[in-house]
């Protein structure tokens, strides 16, 4: 597969690893009453969808950034790449 | 009989036009007592033991393809039980016990072969590690035993003992492990599960679950509704999106694993061996084929397809302990999707709606484990409780912290 990182342009996917649903990006409220289940859900629980799925790559023998992909589970096509962190930001984080 | 050597030579002047299938292809009945969905090994070994051990009537099993053409025909064939942990080391030695008896037990020629198990070591702190996990083994009736470099040279003479960076420092065997032909698993459950009464379905996908008031009642299938009491998924790399059907979100991820094979060779690789650097292991299959695999690709996938990177990754890896492995070409390579847990270890159980049962997380451990995956969710569904090897494979583990985590890798599947 080929990745094509938004600031370095198209890249072998081996320069990377894989974390997972870009969802772990929102980590829950630890201050939350519900914090424990939420936390439960966050760590453990996951969509698992067949098809296209939001997934976060960190660049770790490039720039070591962290990428959103967004990636068709079935085929492995690739339609789009975002940094993490404009992601993050688009969602009202700091960083 | 059956079959015999008169039949044959019968049927050989006959132009074999006397054989009859193996096992029936019924229409869905309305309603049944079980159904179990997915004809793999895991759900045709369920639906097996159900009738013959705990002597269910009107179980059916679903297959959204036909039977044996998922995890059960893509694997690596390896049988062993050499874990490490209380909650699984129990459950794999008695899958391991149910192998060594299931030709005489569904009499169908599964072709076992107990060659034999060979972990390799390369450091001082894996010895102590294989030590711990050889003890282990014995302490639950498994065998076990630590071989020095020179006893593995003398059965594996060709084996690169001396590599610069991992040089093999010794290994753990377990002589009981060994290989399976596959395929014959999956026939050998249909046939004694058909001739038992067992309805075996083929091209019949569920497409949703009949869930009233908190109780499931039945699926709907591509073959029209069907009733059942109790409802049972055993669908490995898919049980997500069937789950999903029922509203529930898994503690998994389904990722793809490669294994290859090379051409046929004479015999050179008595046992299974398996490389303790990287990750690598090796069987030469009957056909002369050597039969190998590694890592997971590491990110979700449905594709039962991978990438270049890791096909490199694992012939390096056979490389640096097979250095003639580099002669002999690569024949084909597949891909099996596998649900990756968030432990690396199972779950048998129950779930929050009554009816309904699931089994599954398997990760890459499946096939080993399909006679006492079988049996203990037969035992699950015949009598609502847990079999006694399986109770650690709880649902509710990760929220409780009672996770059963082999390799120490938390929760992230794809390094399990």
């Amino acid at each position: 597969m080929i990745i094509n990182h938004p600031l370095l342009g198209p890249r072998d996917a081996a320069e990377f690893t894989y974390l997972g649903d870009a969802k772990l990006i929102e980590r829950p409220d630890w201050t939350s009453k519900t914090a424990a289940s939420e936390f439960y859900e966050y760590q453990y629980l996951r969509d698992n969808p067949a098809g296209l799925h939001r997934e976060l790559w960190f660049h770790e023998a490039g720039d070591r950034s962290w990428l959103v992909v967004t990636r068709d589970t079935t085929t492995h096509e690739i339609t789009s790449v975002e940094l993490a962190r404009d992601v993050a930001r688009s969602k009202g984080r700091s960083k | 009989m059956r079959y015999s050597g008169l039949r044959i030579l019968k049927e050989a002047l006959t132009g074999h036009k006397g054989w009859k299938p193996a096992w029936r292809d019924p229409e869905p009945q309305a309603a049944y007592d079980y159904i179990i969905i997915g004809g793999g090994g895991h759900g045709l070994a369920t639906a097996y033991y159900l009738a013959k051990e705990f002597k269910q009537k009107k179980i059916a099993v679903l297959e959204k393809g036909w039977i044996g053409g998922g995890n059960v025909g893509r694997n690596t064939t390896i049988i062993r039980s050499n874990y490490l942990l209380d909650g699984n080391e129990p459950f794999y030695e008695f899958s391991l016990k149910l192998w060594e008896n299931l030709e005489q037990d569904f009499n169908f020629n599964a072709m076992i072969s107990q060659r034999g198990i060979l972990n390799l070591l390369h450091s001082d702190a894996q010895r102590d590690a294989f030590i711990r996990r050889g003890n282990a083994m014995l302490l639950n009736g498994a065998d076990a035993e630590m071989l020095s470099t020179a006893q593995i040279k003398k059965r594996y003479p060709f084996l690169n003992t001396e590599d610069a960076r991992f040089p093999i420092k010794g290994g753990l065997a377990q002589h009981r492990g060994g290989t399976v032909r596959h395929d014959a698993v999956a026939w050998g459950y249909a046939r004694g599960a058909d001739s038992r009464g067992v309805d075996i379905i083929q091209n019949c996908e569920v497409t949703g679950f009949k869930i009233e008031n908190g109780t499931c009642t039945g699926v709907e299938t591509t073959r029209g509704d069907i009733l059942g009491k109790k409802v049972a998924s055993a669908v490995a790399g898919s049980s997500s999106r069937v789950m999903a059907k029922a509203g529930m979100r898994l503690p998994m991820e389904s990722h793809v694993l490669q294994a290859f094979v090379s051409e046929g060779l004479k015999p050179v690789l008595p046992g299974v061996v398996t490389f303790g650097a990287g990750h690598f292991y090796c069987s030469q299959s009957d056909k002369g084929g050597l039969v190998f695999g590694g890592d997971l690709d590491g990110y979700n996938s449905y594709a039962q397809r991978g990438n270049l990177p890791v096909v490199e990754d694992v012939c390096e890896g056979g490389m640096a302990i097979f250095p003639m492995l580099g002669r002999a070409r690569l024949l084909r390579m597949w891909g099996g999707i596998m649900d990756m847990s968030m432990d690396g270890s199972p779950i048998i159980d129950r779930t929050h709606i009554d009816g309904l049962y699931f089994n599954g997380g398997w990760c890459y451990g499946g096939f080993k484990a399909t006679p006492a995956s079988g049996f203990a969710f037969a035992h699950l569904l015949a009598t609502d409780t847990p079999h006694s090897t399986a109770t650690a494979y709880r649902f509710d583990r990760f929220e409780k912290g009672m996770m059963i985590d082999e390799k120490g890798m938390g929760a992230q599947p794809n390094l399990h």
